[in-house]
Parts: structure tokens; sequence; C-alpha cells
């Protein structure tokens, strides 16, 4: 039903956007571990240090099935819904889109009624997937100006190539296949765009058939797993230019554009280097029409005794810092970077892209260090997804990343937990010492924060 | 029936007024034209914006004069008065059910994509069809005061050159060919005034936040009035 005002978790721009009242409920998609015979779950957690159910579990559904690994989800309509070309801001922000990352099945969940309590209002099939667009395995959603972007990691086979569909914002209906022509694109994994100037980026990890069963070294070593970043003009749906940052830099991930339209200029974090184990932050932007990527951080691996590394990691004596995660404040100010393998979330200042500093950094978790959380003993599981608060003062860290993975780099079992840290305006982390929450049996992924945060909307005003 | 009230200033009046009505909608121009003044951060690309837009709102409305011009050489009064009712009340019905925007994807625009987006954008809401009773009135042999019609003239080469041709071709053989067009250039006028000056005010002094509390959902109203058209076209 439309609104008669907009939404008033609509803001034009991501200045405003930061003005926005605090987070009162936080969602969090949890998943279960490989071969257990629990189902994944919608989780609602109170974030109101003024409630008397502050950090307490307040809300929970259930998938109807089991064995979907929940991964990233996505409002159905956000601030987007503002820009000018297509104008509809009287939707309403209250459906939560949740992919299936290995059953393929997309659910919809209404928060409307009773925010604590989301019902699931809609289950689109992997079948309906597949025969309109030819895809499988929906990873990454972006509520768009014109309907909701879904990314997908690979076909029905479980190969390649992945790519972009398309639903309706309105029915959910599937329409298609986004591509009109993808250029020498193959692998999928995470996109966002720059509004302002009409352009897609995505970004490449593996096919379905290469991630599904844990890092495979052969693969990784051989240099296999996704390397590029592609730009696309959004607009006509064509592939302009692929980015190559070089065969080392394995599992091109999370992509974050400046939030502010008229700035042409964005992050993506690197998993590892194969040629030293390091993660990286690679910076793309636009010079004259061209687009081109620099590396502007890197995190070095830490040498570490053999006796405590998985049996993947034992050949080379160190500890991966493994970016899985990275999250761009809406002022474009702070830049955050999760180290699943060393346990540990940096803050860099980005006001200057090409020379990040770092201003910030909390242990916890680690495949080695095993960092306590000032309410805990030792953790496992380290910073996974990260989500910052539209007034940039809160992030929400979450330790599981995908179960054949966790499996792999944790082998004695990953505790999920989540944890929020405070962030000191002129720079500087702290863990909130009565912001802890263990779930005990289940792994959380991600973080979504009612109203909106700073990875779930984008703006067509600077 | 005749109503008495539909003679004398009232289409020309009526018409300014549905201009002003959509150009101070956001969703028919100015929002864009402030949206392309923030991205390049200048006043000159608000006022460049806004003659596209208003030249793609002018070629709806004019289209669907020409519609009605060239329904009413085939057709009887009666039989055109009735087929528009009945199209604007299924219209109105339509955008009470269904309120799906059009597609347009982009941000980049130059003169003709803005003029495009905006033909696009009236057309799909039905910005001529709302005008359809003033057109029939004013279509009527002798309906517009000769005053205005002289005005339309005046309007008409400025604001819908591309109209020129055709219409030239029809006009001795329709009466209110010219009134027609001249009912598009007032309407477009009153637009573009509208959306300039709520485009500017926005862009220099309200800001953006203004968004948020005053957009005002008008779809419900703009079926509504759809409906009203069709109502009154059907009474005329």
């Amino acid at each position: 039903m439309a609104l008669l005002t907009p939404d008033p978790t609509f803001y034009p721009s991501p200045r405003l956007a930061a003005q926005a009242p605090p987070e009162k409920l936080a969602y969090i998609v949890t998943l279960q571990p490989l071969g257990g015979a629990k189902h994944d779950a919608l989780v609602v957690l109170d974030t109101d240090p003024l409630s008397p159910t502050y950090t307490q579990i307040v809300g929970r559904i259930e998938s109807p099935h089991h064995g979907d690994e929940f991964h990233h989800f996505g409002w159905n309509a956000c601030s987007s819904a503002l820009c000018p070309y297509a104008p509809h801001p009287h939707v309403e922000r209250r459906y939560l889109l949740i992919p299936g990352l290995r059953s393929s099945r997309i659910y919809i969940y209404d928060t409307k009624p009773d925010p604590r309590n989301p019902r699931l209002v809609k289950t689109i099939t992997a079948e309906e997937i597949a025969n309109k667009t030819g895809y499988s395995r929906p990873h990454t959603f972006h509520c768009g100006p014109d309907g909701i972007y879904v990314s997908a990691l690979g076909d029905v086979h479980g190969d390649g190539p992945g790519g972009i569909f398309i639903l309706d914002c309105e029915t959910f209906n599937v329409l298609g296949r986004w591509e009109v022509d993808r250029g020498p694109q193959h692998l999928a994994y995470d996109f966002w765009w720059h509004l302002g100037y009409d352009t897609l980026i995505s970004s490449e990890w593996g096919t379905p058939n290469m991630v599904e069963n844990g890092v495979n070294p052969d693969l990784l070593l051989a240099g296999k797993y996704g390397h590029h970043v592609h730009l696309w003009d959004l607009r006509r749906r064509k592939h302009l230019q692929a980015l190559d940052l070089g065969a080392e830099q394995q599992m091109v991930l999370e992509l974050r554009p400046a939030h502010d339209p008229t700035k042409a200029y964005g992050f993506v974090g690197v998993v590892v280097s194969i040629k030293d184990l390091s993660a990286s932050v690679w910076a793309w932007y636009r010079e004259k029409n061209e687009w081109k990527i620099r590396k502007v951080i890197e995190i070095p691996a830490e040498p570490a005794d053999v006796d405590l590394l998985p049996p993947a990691l034992k050949p080379f004596g160190a500890v991966p810092p493994l970016v899985t995660d990275i999250n761009l404040d809406l002022e474009d100010k702070f830049l955050y970077v999760s180290c699943w393998g060393t346990g540990e979330l940096k803050q860099y200042d980005v006001t200057d892209p090409f020379a990040p500093k770092e201003t910030g950094s909390v242990h916890l978790g680690g495949i080695v260090r095993r960092a306590a959380h000032p309410s805990t003993g030792p953790l496992n599981g380290g910073p996974q997804m990260v989500e910052v608060s539209r007034d940039g003062k809160r992030v929400y860290l979450t330790n599981s990343l995908y179960a054949s993975w966790d499996q792999q780099f944790y082998p004695d079992g990953l505790d999920g937990w989540l944890a929020k840290l405070d962030v000191d305006p002129g720079g500087g982390l702290t863990p909130d010492p009565k912001f802890f929450r263990a779930f005990p049996d289940e792994r959380p992924h991600q973080v979504r924060l009612e109203g909106g945060d700073a990875s779930s909307d984008s703006y067509c005003f600077p | 029936m005749h109503l008495p009230a539909l003679h004398g200033d009232w289409p020309w009046i009526t018409l300014a007024l549905l201009g002003a009505f959509h150009g101070i909608n956001p969703g028919m121009g100015w929002l864009f034209a402030v949206s392309l003044g923030l991205q390049e951060k200048k006043r000159s690309a608000v006022l460049r914006a806004l003659p596209p837009i208003a030249l793609g709102h002018a070629a709806s409305i004019a289209a669907v004069a020409l519609l009605v011009i060239a329904a009413r050489y085939v057709l009887p009064v009666a039989a055109v008065k009735w087929v528009f009712a009945a199209g604007l009340c299924g219209f109105g019905a339509y955008k009470l059910l269904r309120t799906r925007h059009p597609r347009w994807v982009g941000m980049r625009v130059g003169f003709r994509d803005l003029t495009a987006w905006s033909f696009l954008m009236a057309s799909a809401h039905g910005a001529g069809l709302m005008l359809v009773p003033v057109l029939l009135e004013i279509g009527k042999p002798a309906a517009a005061a000769p005053a205005l019609s002289r005005q339309a003239m005046a309007n008409m080469p400025a604001n819908c050159p591309m109209l020129a041709h055709p219409a030239s071709a029809a006009v001795h053989a329709v009466p209110g060919v010219w009134s027609s067009l001249g009912a598009v250039g007032l309407h477009t006028l009153s637009h573009l005034l509208v959306a300039g000056v709520v485009a500017i005010v926005v862009y220099e002094k309200l800001g953006l936040s203004l968004l948020r509390k005053t957009w005002f959902n008008l779809d419900g109203l703009w079926a509504a009035a759809l409906i009203a058209a069709g109502v009154v076209a059907a009474l005329a």
C-alpha cells in the first residue's frame, strides 16, 4: 500500500541520511553448519539502549526448508526511490529479501505489521530463477531506482557465467537477466553502482562449483579465482571495461562505492594474494572517461606456530588476514576492513581515498590469536561482515563466512557471535563491553539495521 | 447537456492551473532539474534542464490534442466525447489500482534524453488526457474568445514548433486547431514557470530535506483527476 508522504527512512542524500535517528532493531541472518539438522533463521535483535530488552533477541523466524545457507540480504526499497528519473518515494521499506546461497531460493519477509516478528510472505523458487534467468545461487541484493537487482554466482549446473537478474519491486516477480552484453565477464560476486555516473561495478569470487566445497587449493595456487573488477553501463546494460588486479590477487569481493553520487571512486577488498598471503584494498576511480584501479591498503600475513594452524595453512606457517568484507560510512570518511583470518577490524580514514590512514583497530577471535571480547573468554571466528549505522557511530560485526569455509579455516568449530563497536568521531574504535551476543547453536552471517545502514541504500543527490 | 460554466475564460484558466499542477509535481521534471544542478554544482544546469523537460511535456500534451482533433475528423462530436470520457475513466481507474512507474534508467542525460524522459513521464501519467475535457470544449467552433486564440497562436511557435506543419495542414479543416495548439502552449508555459520556480527555490533555498516531508503522494489525486476529467468530458 502506497504511503501519503515518502517512507521516513528514505533520504535524498547520504549527508541527510547520516542525520537519521539511531536504529532500534537489527535483523541478522544466521546459517547452520553443514550437516546440521536445524534451519537457517532471520533473527531480530533489540538495539535500543532505552529498551528493557536491549541486546536481547526479540524475534526469530526459521526458514521452512533445510540447508538454504542464508547470505547477503536486502530491503525491497530504499532511498534510491527518490531518484528523479524514476521517482516512487511512496513505496515502503518493509520487506527483507533473503537468498539461500546453496538452495537458490529467495525468501521475502514482511517486517511491517510487527517489526519484531517478520512473516514469510513469498518464496521464489530455484526453478523460477533458473527458468527466467538461467542463473542460480543468488548472492547480493540492491534496491535500485527501477527494481530489485540480485547477483547470482553461476548457472544451474554450478558453472559460469554468473551475473545479475532483476525482480519487480512490487510483485517480486523474476523479470529476467540484467546483462545485455557481458563482454568478458564470467565470474560474479558483489555489485553496486555510481548512480550519478550511470555505472555499475561488479566483482568476482568463483563459480558455485569452485566455492561450495571450500577453497580449492589447486585452483587458488593457479590463480583461477576472481581477480577482476568490471565496469558496466547501467542504462544500456553493457560491459564497458574490465580492470585486472593481477592473477595473484585472489577473490576480489566486496565493493563499496563512494556514497556521494558526484564522486566517481570506491573501494574493493581482496581476500588473499597468493604471492605472500597478504590481503589488500584497492581504489577504483574515473579519469578522463576511463576507469582505473590501484592498491591503497596492503595488510601482511602474520607468521604463526604451525601447530596452531588448520591443515590448509600449515604449509605456509602464517595466518593470512583474509579480508572478507569492507564497509564505508555514509560520509565517505571511514573505511572498515575486516580481517577474518587474523581476527581484526581495522578502521581507515579515507578522506583522501588514495592515501588511507589507519585510525583504529580491534582484535576479536582469529585463527591463531583467538582474541577475547571484554565480556568473554577466547573467541573463534573473526570479524566478518561489518555493518555501519547511518550516523556512523556504531559498527556491528558477525563472525561466520560460509559454512564450508568456516570449517576449513576454523576446523574446531565456529561458535557464532555478534559484537557492537563504538566509533570515536575523530577516529578510533572500542568494543562496547555490554554489547556482545553469543549464538551458540547457529552462525550469524550479516546484519541489516532497521531503517537502513551504510550498505543498504544508494542516493541520487549529493 | 451544456454546463454553463464551460464558457468564457474557464478553459484557459483550467489549462493554466493544470499546467501548474503538473509543474509542481516532482515526478514531472523539477526534481530532475534540481538533481542535475546538484550533480554539476551549478545553477545553470538546473536552468538548462528546464526547456527539454517542458518540450517533452508539451509533446505529450500535443499528441493528445492531435488525437482529439483527429477523432473529431472521423467521428461525430458525441462519439468523440464518450470515447474520451470512457478512456479517461478507465485510465484513471487503472492508475488507482496500479501505481507502477515507467522505467527509465539514467542520470547522465542530454537534451534529447531529458525531452524523451519528460515525454514518457507525461504520457505514462496521462498528463495530456487530463486536458481532454478542456480540449473538447475549446475545440468547439466559437467556444474560445478570439483574443485568447491570438495569444495561443503567439505561444505556439515558441513552445511546440514541431507541430507547426501537421497543424497547419489541418487548421482550416477542423475548427479549433489553433486553439488546441494554443492550449498546449499555455499549459506548457504554466508547467515551465511553476517547475522552474520550484526547481530554483529548492536548489537555492529550501534544500533536499523538504522532499522527505512535503512530497505528498499525488498518485491518488492524479488518478482522481483523470476520472473527474472523464466525468466532465461526458457531461460537457
